[in-house]
């Protein structure tokens, strides 16, 4: 079965081609970060204009790519929530029009099942059950995934995303937007033991997270500064990248030993970070667990999950009877496969 | 040859197919289900003219300026049922196809544009068909353009929400003005038929939304 799969739920649109048993055929993207960075974070309407200009021909590179025509297509994809409503109404119109006039149905997919489910495109990839760290600009989740739809919430931010306190903090440093790649950067060249920083709920005795109020420290500290040259912003952001991640690590190894799984995945653009994955790496490995994680390319939003988890519910004949974007949609109500 | 338009920038669903025996309309207000609404009805309409998408020879959509969700509704939907068998698309004026629809042939089309702002345009009908008068543009109701002429008939949904300013501004230029009349889907097939014919269609991919209000955010260096 071959699934086109759309993402237009931010400021990425992604397009791809899936085919049950010859796997990812094809995936294009295009991301607004550049068009963004003048206004300082995503405009709503700025992304939608954006997206309605990019679907078709993103689509068209697809079907070069794969070598297919738009009639091989067995069902059609599109993350209809959550997200910027939008946006999301961008990708779910050209999806639903399409699927219309192919006489094909569509899956309605729930952004974050694509996120979560993003690590089995990978070789090898795990196998059910798994802990997954869903880490990005809009999420921090922990949950334990028994299978397609059977998710366990076990912990999540109460506050600010990890891609968001990595985007505010670099934004605090003058690293523009979104900085947070800028600030793993910097911190290559920085000393994590000039200053120290809170680890924001570390010892709490939930898997939750929290992570303004070191944001807040990361404030506080730039002010304090009366000379912030570039070694001493490089300092501060080695400081911050080793307090997220140790605090996202240590979150993850009590998860591992409360739900008793030996398999840990990461999924989101937070999941690309080198020290992150040289922290989580490390903490497996002496413990004898597997990680895995998305192909590197596949860590930002993008259509390739999309048509994957579109792909695992089109297997259950779980398709869209009806034209719906959700903005706002609990992961736990999605049905179990 | 069949042609279909539709138009969702208003809280109106208006959908229209040209066939041989002349052009269909069908009207629906749907508030803000134009997404739900739209493919269903358009179904409706192709199953009672006897048309199928197999049939139909290009695709309109209202191009703006409307209400920016609902023209990407539309322009999303044209999108994917024209990619479908490669047909040809045409975006068509929101104010142009007002126009149209008045009957009249000096209209200055003024509609409601949220924010207490208004679209603007004047359009004069001519052998070739409609000629622009003053070019479309998004402002306050006092400051639209003024046409250096008179007797102009002034329509659209500009003329209800702030019949005021527009009369204080436009009173001495105008012959008449109709706040109920609006563009529809017909108005629109009928100003993209030539067009077709004279083969001005472009492919699906390159469909263009004209919104007039561009400025939607400050950047980061406009903030004070």
């Amino acid at each position: 079965m071959l699934v086109l799969g759309i993402e237009s739920s931010c400021d990425e649109t992604g397009v791809a081609l899936y085919d049950t048993s010859a796997g990812l055929l094809a995936h294009q993207l295009h991301s607004q970060i550049a068009m963004h960075a003048e206004y300082g974070g995503v405009v709503p309407e700025l992304a939608s204009r954006d997206h309605i200009r990019r679907v078709l021909p993103l689509t068209t590179a697809c079907l070069a790519d794969a070598g297919r025509t738009l009639t091989d297509i067995d069902a059609i994809a599109y993350t209809a929530g959550p997200g910027l409503s939008g946006a999301l109404l961008v990708g779910a119109s050209v999806a639903n029009a399409l699927a219309f006039a192919l006489k094909k149905p569509t899956i309605a997919v729930h952004h974050l099942e694509g996120h979560l489910l993003s690590p089995l495109l990978a070789d090898p990839a795990p196998e059910f059950p798994f802990v997954a760290l869903l880490v990005s600009g809009g999420h921090t989740q922990l949950m334990a995934v028994h299978g397609v739809g059977r998710y366990e919430l076990l912990g999540e931010t109460v506050d600010d995303a990890a891609g968001e306190a990595f985007d505010k903090s670099a934004k605090l440093l003058g690293l523009g937007y979104p900085g947070g790649p800028a600030l793993s950067k910097l911190a290559e060249s920085g000393d994590p033991a000039r200053f120290t920083l809170p680890r924001p709920m570390l010892h709490s005795a939930d898997l939750d997270f929290s992570f303004s109020g070191l944001k807040t420290a990361v404030l506080n500290l730039v002010k304090a500064q009366d000379n912030l040259d570039e070694q001493t912003r490089a300092d501060i952001c080695a400081a911050f990248q080793e307090a997220i991640v140790e605090v996202i690590s240590k979150k993850c190894i009590k998860a591992m030993k409360q739900t008793g799984l030996n398999r840990l995945v990461i999924a989101g653009g937070v999941g690309a970070n080198r020290q992150l994955r040289d922290g989580l790496n490390d903490a497996c490995s002496k413990r004898g667990w597997q990680v895995f994680y998305p192909p590197l390319h596949l860590c930002t939003d993008n259509g390739a999950m999309i048509a994957f988890a579109g792909a695992q519910r089109l297997k259950f004949a779980q398709t869209a009877g009806s034209f719906a974007v959700q903005p706002r949609w609990d992961l736990a109500s999605l049905p179990a496969t | 040859m069949p042609y279909l338009a539709l138009d969702t920038s208003t809280d109106h669903l208006s959908l229209a197919l040209a066939t041989d025996s002349g052009i269909r309309v069908r009207d629906w207000h749907v508030g803000q289900k134009h997404a739900e609404l739209t493919l269903p009805c358009v179904a409706e309409l192709l199953n009672e003219c006897g048309v199928t998408l197999d049939q139909l020879a290009g695709i309109v959509f209202a191009a703006g300026p409307g209400s920016f969700t609902g023209l990407r509704i539309g322009c999303g939907i044209a999108q994917g049922l024209a990619f479908s068998r490669d047909l040809p698309v045409q975006g068509i004026s929101t104010l142009e196809a007002l126009a149209e629809a008045s009957g009249h042939d000096r209209v200055y089309c003024c509609l409601d544009a949220r924010m207490n702002q208004v679209y603007a345009a004047a359009y004069v009908r001519t052998e070739s068909g409609w000629q622009e008068h003053c070019a479309p543009v998004v402002c306050n109701p006092e400051d639209v353009p003024l046409p250096d002429s008179d007797d102009w008939f002034g329509c659209g949904s500009g003329f209800r929400v702030f019949p005021d300013a527009l009369a204080a501004r436009l009173a001495p230029h105008l012959n008449g003005s109709d706040a109920t009349l609006a563009a529809t889907a017909g108005s629109m097939l009928a100003l993209a038929l030539p067009r077709f014919a004279a083969g001005k269609g472009l492919p699906a991919a390159e469909a263009q939304l004209v919104y007039l209000r561009d400025k939607v955010a400050l950047k980061t260096s406009e903030r004070g």
